[in-house]
């Protein structure tokens, strides 16, 4: 039988006192795609190498296509495509040496393997490049590769872990529908992620959490489950302020900004009334359609951090300067012939998120960098707190925090050693250096942590050591370079709690990312497209400016995708 | 059950090998340039001959006696004389490190000569560089007889000593330290190319996530590791040819043994220094760590305890049982046998015997460590 049937399998590993995979029964049927669905640290990775004969279960039985890993491994991989995390193709190998190499590996019948060849690289689209090395391929099409790999030998399961991760959005879509179709032929599925929109693509979804499956079936169930959950309020004059009290009140299972707005998910239909009532809503709030997002947090058991304790030991800020909190003037860098950033304009008030967004390659990361003076400009002034960085830098950095996209830990020090090592970078001293490492670890709840290595922990509990690092010395203002890129929904949503909540203490801050969603918590957003700031403005007027008279509730993601449009289309 | 080997497998393992060699300049570096260097640093730059040693000596008086003295320090080949009157001089030298030992003849020298009286003759020599010192001692020694012989000669005293030592180096007549270095040197380039070279191979795999893949296949372990011995073999025999070549043609050592037992004996050390390096690679998983590891472990041990220098006879007896876990140590034996004494088949055989034994309990540690699971 062509099925995976799990009764009762579970994993721990030692030194951990939590199971990596609790006790969990499922059958999972080929003939479709189904998605193994979850955030980082679920147990996703563990339970696909206990499927591939990878790794023992510590418990109960375990059959793959009607074979037991343990006892017949060799007949098990003899039919079993399985995709690691990072695949390993061969950098210094060609696209035709490590298809060829896999063939041998998996004794494909010496006759049959040129048109199988043919077959696997028109299916990837990859006969253009035959001769180049692997290593040499761009990041959609080395996953392709790994694909066209892994399907070598017609398996009849296929096992992909995380197989969309770094892959630009064309590529995911062609990777989706080669997994489609093969699903079709009867083949066996099982492709796992973090990523919200792949999962609410698959035919079936295993939701994991922790260890433990929380929901199998499809993905609408699930979305229907939310009817009447999901609600948008009005967010008045500060809808910031406004949404940490409306966290804080028991019927609500979760609450994001979207853009002025509050969008809030409630733990049952009718507590409505409740909400309206306690928040004088007065017939102003909306009903909308539950997103496979609200479902997913929701199942999760909703928000898990609500008010941030990181807030609270902030010193509060008067934002009565004049001065604006960052400048850019004209601001230009190129190299060489190219221009990464063309005459940026914008200023950023006091207390105010400012997002900068753009595709891959556009600037972003060019304009930021000279923001927070790690990179000199060519012209133009990148003015910090009224001061010139180019004059001035040593003096205005003191005053700034920088948060970068790899965190910048140390990864062999323990938790507690980084958090000195940062207060002394930063010039803390004595007494006052004691005082803030003690207020991060209670803010970040780093207690039980801090004799381990940032190496050791989930991505969720590095991204908050490496903010508890940035913030120690108070900064007035708090430089993001893609500060939740890799991170899950649930642990993005807690980081946003604490931005939220220095904001709220007077802390400006500039932040680049590409998740669409993310730029709703913005003030203001920037837009960066071939080096130039092609559009800013609050993330409602954005989409003003681009939804036509018969729409309403415009995507952030499709604003985005007509601005770009609509600037090509002016200058080509 | 499955076979352990299927030739097709493990043909495309060797063949993926053989590309990533090829085409990642670092393998082949490690093969040449080692070679290169060590044999160059080891072939010239230690040489434990000391050539003309200059030495000072303070004559107090001038007489014929003295004279005498120090035309027999003249005359010896290996002794460069510098004369001064008084001690200051030459003692600053000797601590500028200009000259290495000082004689001084004493001003009643000759007047106690003269008496027959013993007359003595003080020696000074530079304890920081005992090999030198030591040397310089036998030099002056040598001088000092010559100048008696020719003293009693010239008085017509015939002395008739009861013996006479006649010395003769066997295997290196002329006494050439590089002669017995660079066999042993090259026993050290191949522990380091062997180790480092294979140290790398399986962290690598574990490093680029490729190694998950490769276990997700019906790859056996014997097949796993096959594919990282026999490319690097190739890769180890060039690099012991172009040592062999370089010392035989450039440095003018001798090969007296057979060249066909050198490499079979090669191949046997060969697995040994690479059944090390996979075993660092499999334990580390981590390319930076089983370099460093490999270093320590191969080149460390293969420098002091293998005899290359340091006679391992002259050696605590603890220590000297460790060395015998020292691949190098049997290796360095059979090239120094075959270099300079020929086909001494017993010394070649018992020596194979224990390389034998080491490579089997590196590569069976590392098939043992070897798992077809992940954890």
């Amino acid at each position: 039988m062509n099925r995976i049937e799990l009764t009762a399998v579970s994993k721990s590993f030692e030194g951990q006192d939590k199971p990596a995979v609790a006790p969990m029964s499922l059958t999972i049927e080929a003939g479709k795609v189904t998605g193994l669905v979850g955030p980082d640290g679920a147990g996703k990775t563990t339970l696909l190498r206990m499927m591939a004969g990878l790794l023992s279960p510590t418990s109960g039985t375990l059959e793959v296509a009607g074979l037991v890993p343990d006892q017949s491994l060799d007949q098990l991989h003899a039919q079993l495509g399985y995709m690691p995390q990072k695949f390993g193709l061969y950098e210094d190998l060609t696209v035709r040496e490590n298809l060829n190499l896999y063939a041998d590996l998996r004794g494909v019948e010496p006759s049959l393997w040129p048109e199988t060849y043919h077959q696997l690289l028109t299916f990837t689209d990859l006969h253009a490049f035959t001769h180049r090395p692997a290593g040499k391929l761009s990041g959609g099409m080395k996953q392709k590769l790994g694909l066209a790999c892994t399907l070598v030998g017609s398996p009849k399961v296929l096992l992909l872990d995380e197989p969309g991760v770094g892959v630009d959005p064309i590529s995911r879509r062609e990777l989706w529908r080669m997994v489609h179709e093969l699903a079709n032929d009867g083949m066996l599925i099982l492709w796992s992620t973090s990523y919200l929109d792949e999962a609410e693509q698959c035919d079936q979804l295993v939701l994991m959490n922790e260890g433990e499956v929380l929901y199998q079936g499809v993905p609408d169930m699930m979305t229907a489950h939310m009817e009447g959950r999901c609600w948008l309020l009005p967010g008045g004059a500060h809808p910031r302020h406004y949404l940490t009290q409306i966290l804080q009140h028991p019927s609500v299972s979760d609450a994001v900004l979207q853009g002025r707005q509050v969008r809030a998910i409630l733990h049952d239909a009718s507590d409505i009334e409740n909400l309206s009532k306690a928040l004088s809503l007065n017939g102003n709030e909306k009903s909308v359609e539950p997103r496979f997002e609200d479902a997913f947090i929701d199942r999760l058991g909703g928000a898990s951090v609500r008010h941030s304790a990181l807030a609270e030991i902030l010193p509060q800020r008067s934002n009565h300067e004049s001065t604006p909190a960052i400048e850019a003037i004209e601001l230009t860098r190129t190299f060489g012939d190219f221009t990464a950033t063309d005459h940026v304009n914008f200023k950023v008030k006091r207390g105010e998120i400012f997002g900068l967004l753009g595709p891959n390659g556009a600037g972003k990361s060019t304009t930021f960098r000279m923001m927070c003076g790690l990179l000199p400009v060519s012209s133009g002034q990148a003015n910090v707190l009224g001061i010139n960085l180019k004059a001035r830098s040593g003096k205005v950095r003191r005053r700034l925090g920088y948060m970068a996209q790899k965190f910048s830990l140390y990864g062999h020090l323990s938790v507690l050693q980084n958090l000195r090592f940062f207060s002394g970078t930063y010039g803390l001293k004595g007494k006052e250096r004691r005082q803030r490492i003690e207020e991060m670890i209670h803010a970040f709840q780093l207690e039980p942590l801090l004799a381990q290595t940032p190496e050791s922990l989930p991505l969720g509990f590095k991204q908050r050591l490496a903010l508890a690092c940035a913030l120690m010395h108070q900064p007035e203002i708090l430089f993001l370079d893609e500060p939740t890129s890799g991170v899950d929904p649930l642990t993005r949503r807690e980081f946003w709690v604490h931005i939220n909540g220095m904001v709220e203490k007077g802390v400006t801050v500039m932040v680049t990312t590409h998740f669409m969603d993310e730029a709703e918590f913005c003030d203001r957003i920037g837009l960066v497209y071939h080096g130039k700031l092609i559009a800013l403005d609050t993330p409602d007027q954005l989409k003003q400016q681009v939804t036509k008279a018969s729409e309403s509730n415009l995507t952030m993601e499709e604003a985005f995708i007509r601005l770009i449009a609509k600037y090509d289309e002016v200058h080509s | 059950m499955q076979s352990p080997i299927a030739w097709r497998r493990l043909i495309a393992m060797c063949r993926k090998e053989s590309y990533q060699i090829l085409r990642d300049p670092s393998s082949a570096m490690i093969a040449v340039v080692i070679p290169l260097l060590l044999l160059f640093i080891f072939g010239y730059g230690i040489n434990l001959d000391s050539g003309v040693i200059r030495l000072g000596i303070v004559a107090e008086s001038h007489n014929a006696d003295t004279h005498a003295l120090i035309q027999a320090f003249d005359d010896s080949p290996y002794i460069e004389p510098i004369v001064a009157d008084h001690r200051a001089p030459l003692v600053q030298q000797l601590e500028a490190n200009q000259i290495r030992g000082l004689v001084i003849i004493p001003t009643d020298f000759s007047d106690r000569l003269n008496r027959d009286e013993i007359a003595p003759l003080q020696v000074i020599t530079d304890g920081s560089e005992p090999n030198t010192a030591q040397f310089l001692q036998q030099y002056v020694q040598g001088a000092w007889e010559v100048w008696l012989t020719q003293k009693q000669y010239r008085l017509g005293v015939k002395e008739a000593r009861p013996i006479e030592v006649e010395m003769r180096v066997w295997y290196n007549p002329a006494a050439i330290s590089q002669y017995f270095i660079i066999p042993g040197a090259i026993s050290i380039i191949m522990t380091v190319i062997g180790a480092i070279l294979t140290s790398l191979v399986i962290a690598r795999e574990w490093e680029r996530g490729t190694m998950e893949a490769i276990l997700a296949t019906r790859v056996t372990r014997t097949e796993l590791l096959l594919s990282k011995l026999l490319p690097y073999y190739v890769l180890g025999m060039f690099a012991m040819l172009l040592c062999v070549a370089l010392s035989t043609g450039i440095m003018g050592v001798p090969l007296r043994g057979s060249f066909l037992l050198l490499i079979v004996v090669s191949l046997l050390f060969l697995t040994s220094s690479m059944g090390m390096g996979l075993l660092i690679s499999t334990i580390t998983r981590n390319q930076f760590n089983a370099a460093m590891m490999a270093l320590n472990a191969a080149f460390l041990p293969a420098v002091m305890l293998s005899g290359f220098v340091f006679e391992i006879g002259s050696m605590p007896h603890l220590v000297q049982w460790v060395s015998q876990l020292v691949p190098a140590r049997y290796f360095v034996s059979i090239l120094k046998t075959l270099f300079l004494a020929g086909n001494l088949t017993p010394i070649i055989l018992i020596n194979s015997l224990y390389l034998l034994i080491t490579a089997f309990i590196f590569i069976g540690l590392t098939a043992f460590k070897t798992s077809r699971q992940l954890a």
